[in-house]
């Protein structure tokens, strides 16, 4: 069984102009001890459909899907109270702005506990222990004395560091990584995709990458699903997606790439991508 | 080519004086001696991490900052802003575009007076005159004249992007610095993006300081490389040669760290993976 399966995944957003949508009928699984890529450009939904997942779009949000279910458990009729001892816990999600997603107001350690004494019901000295565990584990020096820190006091990748150590607290069964390493040097995106597909590994999480960087794909994914305006366009193996692209979106996607420039321009991918989702409709 | 530097830096040295009470007054020394040169018409790529000095060195070279010592030439003439102001024509020979188009550009200015506002400040054209550059100028760069009348926020981060390139080049400047300029935007954009420069560079022989992060943007654009690590150039020189045969170990570093879309490296990391 999918530890999480999504059939028909609709998000729409009331505007000005009417409803927006913004997923347009997404089909989607992930597997215990899998890497599924989801990658698209600004607007395609990546990271929508997984908010919805999460449960932390705004409420005039309207979502509809005819599955979406985690480990069982159906997320379209799961009461607040319920889902917030999943989410956080069994699923838990990483964000592109590492410094923006701590809190500048509280301790590392203060955010680290935090969330082992909720979802854990550590006491405060167990707490402490597992979150210098934790920041070991994301390979953070010096880790007992980096509990008192703040956040502005250390670096972009240290604050990612900080943001994976705390997402894996709880050991998730799920993790979803938005964008985790755009923010950062190419040095830096290495360390953690490395610690990323490391823990993964290490312990059998299902992950999955929203990213809209194919390098960072190539690196990671075992499972790729390529989305343009709400839609998916192409789901594939890692392998076969870049050696055999089948549709002409991720095609061009590719052929966009500056390392795979042959002539003196680069294909654009516009007219291609239009052409393609009129297809679709 | 026949060697015609149009930028040419010695010995660039740049210190930030920081330190609070506490800690009693601290140097940084955010350049530590850069040397390079740019050719007219060419493409100097200045490669590097965050912290390693390379908007430093851009602010040097638009003239917004002094260097702290080292000689600097700009077009033939020397240049040091903390001993002399330079002249408005040679300000206008040194344009910069930002990383970040969103941030970049005045959200409550209409497109047009952005481009307009260059030309008032910096030359003697009428107000029509004016409005017919800006609105060629528009068009140079793929968006149409009828832009003029938007506001930032009515547009998308690629036009956005195509907005501040055409203001940099309302003054016919010949250098344009360019920090940045495309990591912000989507694959599909970037590239058209980078084929504009392309473009732009051929048409009007503009010299670029491309300054980026992105090994392959850089490969795609450069004619000479420059990596920078801490304030120091660790190795420079053309393209091919360093992307061939790269000799400093930050530089190697720096390459291996670079993701790749290639079919042989996924296959080796599957194997990698199932092992």
């Amino acid at each position: 069984m999918a530890l999480l399966e999504i059939r028909n995944l609709r998000v729409a957003f009331p505007t000005a102009g009417g409803l927006m949508t913004a997923v347009d009928g997404i089909d989607l699984h992930v597997d215990q001890g899998e890497v599924l890529a989801i990658v698209g450009e600004s607007g395609s939904g990546k990271s929508v459909s997984m908010l919805a997942v999460m449960g932390l779009l705004p409420p005039e949000a309207r979502v509809e899907a005819d599955v979406m279910r985690f480990d069982g458990q159906d997320l379209r009729v799961i009461p607040a109270r319920a889902r917030r001892r999943i989410i956080g816990k069994d699923v838990s999600m990483i964000f592109q702005d590492p410094i923006s997603s701590l809190n500048p107001s509280f301790t590392v350690g203060f955010q680290l506990t935090e969330v082992l004494r909720h979802h854990l019901g550590l006491s405060r000295r167990a707490a402490r222990d597992r979150a210098v565990e934790l920041l070991t584990a994301v390979g953070i020096p010096d880790p007992a004395g980096r509990l008192t820190t703040y956040p502005h006091q250390m670096s972009g990748g240290q604050c990612q560091r900080v943001m994976i150590a705390s997402a894996i607290a709880c050991n998730p069964r799920l993790l979803i990584a938005d964008e985790p390493t755009t923010a950062l040097d190419v040095t830096i995106q290495k360390q953690i995709l490395d610690l990323l597909s490391d823990l993964q590994i290490r312990t059998g999480m299902g992950l999955i990458m929203i990213t809209h960087d194919m390098g960072v794909v190539a690196e990671t994914a075992d499972r790729v699903m390529v989305q343009y305006m709400g839609r998916k366009i192409e789901e594939a193996d890692v392998l076969s997606l870049f050696s055999t692209p089948a549709q002409p979106y991720t095609r061009a996607l590719l052929a966009a790439l500056p390392e795979n420039a042959t002539g003196t321009r680069l294909p654009t991918v516009g007219a291609m991508a239009k052409q393609e989702a009129g297809h679709g409709r | 080519m026949a060697a015609d530097p149009i930028l040419l830096a010695e010995n660039l040295v740049r210190d930030y004086h920081g330190g609070s009470l506490l800690t009693g007054r601290k140097v940084t020394r955010a350049l530590k001696g850069v040397s390079f040169r740019l050719d007219r018409g060419r493409t100097l790529a200045i490669v590097g991490e965050s912290g390693c000095g390379k908007s430093t060195l851009a602010r040097i070279l638009t003239m917004i900052d002094p260097q702290t010592s080292g000689r600097l030439t700009i077009a033939g003439e020397d240049v040091d802003i903390a001993r002399a102001r330079p002249g408005r024509s040679l300000r206008r020979k040194v344009q910069i575009v930002f990383q970040n188009p969103y941030a970049s550009l005045n959200p409550r200015q209409k497109i047009g007076d952005a481009l307009t506002e260059q030309l008032y400040l910096n030359t003697d054209d009428s107000a029509a005159q004016r409005r017919d550059k800006a609105a060629a100028m528009l068009e140079r760069v793929g968006l149409s004249p009828d832009h003029a009348r938007r506001f930032p926020h009515m547009l998308s981060g690629g036009q956005r992007q195509r907005v501040a390139i055409a203001r940099a080049l309302m003054v016919r400047p010949e250098i344009l610095v360019l920090d940045e300029p495309v990591s912000a935007l989507d694959l599909s954009v970037q590239a058209q993006v980078l084929n504009l420069l392309r473009d732009l560079q051929d048409e009007l022989g503009l010299s670029y300081a491309f300054i980026s992060h992105d090994l392959s943007v850089v490969r795609y654009l450069a004619d000479t490389v420059m990596v920078m690590n801490a304030g120091e150039v660790v190795e420079s020189g053309p393209r091919d040669a360093v992307f061939g045969d790269p000799q400093h170990a930050y530089t190697r570093r720096l390459f291996a760290a670079t993701p790749s879309a290639d079919v042989a490296a996924i296959r080796a990391r599957l194997a990698r993976r199932s092992a």
